[in-house]
């Protein structure tokens, strides 16, 4: 069981602070979303999980440091889903979503029975078998974010960060990978994910952190940070929030004018 | 699926590698001097006439396999360096380190230290490449990116550049800026054992720190934050980069003089035949450099000219149809 603990977190990239103090215990098991306006650190707070991105204050994996962690080893540990489908040559789906394997490797071994298997139950699990042997760059974006998703998912972490996994996809596909991050999320794994659509966040997370201007505004269950003050306050808008029920939902009405 | 793959990968080593034997022997077979295949393999036997032996071991063996050496290391570095820059139009020049070599050479020629020994020339090259990876370095910093290595490397191939004009400008005579001018194109003409001495160790350095990095080459089809948090190491597979195109590049230069387009135009043709990783191009841009700067080569004896036509003219003409072929293909005109 992984638990991902974060004391005073803060990151400046250049003479910009974009997040500051932020505090957090994460644990395996949950879906934990991270949501707030554009340019709140939302992304950021993912990169500097990951140590992409150099970060003051702590962030421990099970205690150990992550940024003192061996890449490899905090690769085993963290599958990261980065924004955006970035994909410089035209590999085949089982190729790219045989990467994920490649932090299980030595330097010149190649891919053995294991991880094979990995990357079987990735493929099926994300859905995306009927599209194996296509060029990813050919993909539509839906197909590619499945393929991507695979990718992570082939890693066998304990813990997966995605950022942004929902962009540019359709409400069926968004129901999909969500599915997906909850299903992973209920299997042990201590799923994070960067989110936009508060509806989508409201109905399938444990737990939401929600970011403003880099400093965490709440952290908490959905009804207790999706708020219309917290909503009003972050986001600068008046919302309809229900969250009675099976079927939670936030529904934008219009700019609060301050 | 697997075992598909792993057939479709030996076959085409197979293939390049027989094209390379084909290439080297057809050298062996081809120059100035008509020989009869009977003397060539009487000679190679150990036997057979002082002349054909003379030809064979002192002329043609030496200049096949710094052909073959030679490509091997252009092509690897030129599919190596595409794969890291994620750059198709990426060869083995824009680390400025084989302008820098040849900046050595013609500095050797310039100053007149190349009529001191046959090797004075080649280990100025190997020289001003060195020096030049010390610059790159300086320049490039300890940053993960690509983007300041190209631009230390356009700094450093325009540094030398303006290096190489400049000895062109002041030659004292036309003939001394047209021995740097015939230097410059390229040519494997007239090199001995000494000079594949010279080169081999270099461009062996060069192949091993390429090929090591194939998976990381993969890993950043996904950008570079894709590539480290799959646990590459970036600013290693840099350095090893780094230093294996300066060294087995320099090298190579140092005694064939400046060939383009064998970097650029190789990886190209092999990509279609593989699954289009990264890795997968590596071993086979090296076999298929190796081929066909050979075949170049044989076709520098085999076109009729006055005087020889240097290799670096035949290279430059072949990469032409490649560049047309990859711009139709770009404005989907088939």
């Amino acid at each position: 069981m992984v638990m991902l603990t974060l004391r005073g977190v803060g990151v400046t990239l250049g003479r910009r602070t974009v997040l500051r103090d932020i505090d957090a215990s994460l644990t395996a098991g949950m879906l934990v979303g991270v949501v707030g306006p554009n340019g709140a650190g939302k992304s950021t707070l993912a990169r500097a999980i990951m140590a992409l991105v150099p970060s003051r204050g702590e962030i421990a994996l099970d205690g150990r440091t992550v940024s003192t962690l061996r890449r490899p080893d905090l690769a085993r540990q963290i599958a990261y889903l980065p924004q955006g489908q970035t994909l410089h040559w035209p590999l085949t789906v089982e190729r790219l979503v045989g990467l994920g394997r490649l932090p299980h490797l030595g330097p010149m071994s190649r891919l053995g029975d294991a991880d094979a298997a990995a990357i079987e139950t990735a493929i099926l699990r994300a859905d995306v078998a009927d599209l194996r042997h296509r060029v990813a760059t050919q993909l539509s974006g839906g197909e590619r974010a499945r393929v991507m998703l695979a990718r992570a998912l082939a890693i066998e972490a304990p813990a997966l960060i995605a950022d942004e996994p929902l962009a540019s996809l359709d409400p069926g596909h968004q129901i999909d990978v969500m599915d997906l991050l909850r299903d992973q999320a209920r299997q042990g794994a201590l799923v994070i994910a960067v989110l936009h659509d508060l509806t989508m966040a409201a109905r399938y997370c444990d737990r939401l952190i929600l970011i403003d201007e880099g400093r965490l505004i709440a952290d908490g269950s959905p009804q207790q940070v999706l708020t219309p003050d917290h909503l009003a306050m972050v986001y600068g808008i008046d919302a309809r929030v229900d969250m009675e029920g099976a079927w939670p939902s936030i529904i934008p009405m219009g700019r609060r004018h301050l | 699926m697997m075992i598909h793959n792993l057939r479709g990968r030996m076959l085409l080593l197979g293939g390049l590698t027989l094209l390379m034997a084909v290439a080297a022997f057809g050298s062996l077979l081809l120059g100035a001097v008509p020989l009869p295949l009977h003397r060539i393999l009487a000679a190679l036997a150990g036997h057979g006439d002082s002349v054909t032996r003379t030809i064979l071991f002192d002329l043609r063996i030496p200049r096949t396999l710094l052909g073959l050496a030679v490509g091997a290391m252009l092509g690897l570095s030129g599919a190596s360096l595409q794969g890291f820059l994620r750059n198709p139009l990426a060869e083995p020049s824009v680390l400025g380190t084989s302008s820098a070599a040849a900046l050595g050479a013609v500095g050797a020629l310039y100053f007149g230290f190349a009529q001191l020994h046959a090797l004075m020339l080649p280990a100025m090259a190997i020289g001003s490449a060195c020096l030049s990876l010390v610059l790159l370095f300086f320049l490039a910093g300890r940053s993960e990116s690509s983007l300041t290595l190209i631009l230390a490397g356009i700094a450093v191939a325009t540094l030398a550049q303006a290096g190489i004009s400049l000895a062109l400008n002041l030659s004292p005579n036309p003939f001394a800026a047209m021995e740097i001018m015939t230097w410059l194109l390229g040519s494997l003409e007239n090199r001995s054992f000494d000079h594949l001495w010279i080169a081999l160790p270099c461009i062996a350095i060069g192949i091993v720190l390429l090929i090591w990095d194939g998976r990381a080459l993969d890993a950043l089809t996904l950008g570079e934050d894709g590539a480290i948090a799959l646990g590459v190491d970036l600013r290693r597979t840099r350095l090893r980069l780094m230093l294996g195109t300066a060294i087995g590049v320099g090298g190579a230069v140092a005694v064939s003089g400046t060939i383009g387009f064998i970097g650029l135009i190789v990886p190209h043709l092999i990509r279609p035949l593989t699954d289009r990783s990264p890795s997968a191009i590596l071993l086979p841009s090296a076999l298929g450099g190796a081929a066909l700067l050979t075949l170049s080569d044989i076709a520098v004896r085999l076109i009729p000219t006055t005087s020889e036509l240097k290799l670096g003219v035949v290279t430059a003409f072949l990469g032409i149809p490649i560049f047309l072929l990859h711009l139709l293909r770009e404005r989907r005109l088939w």
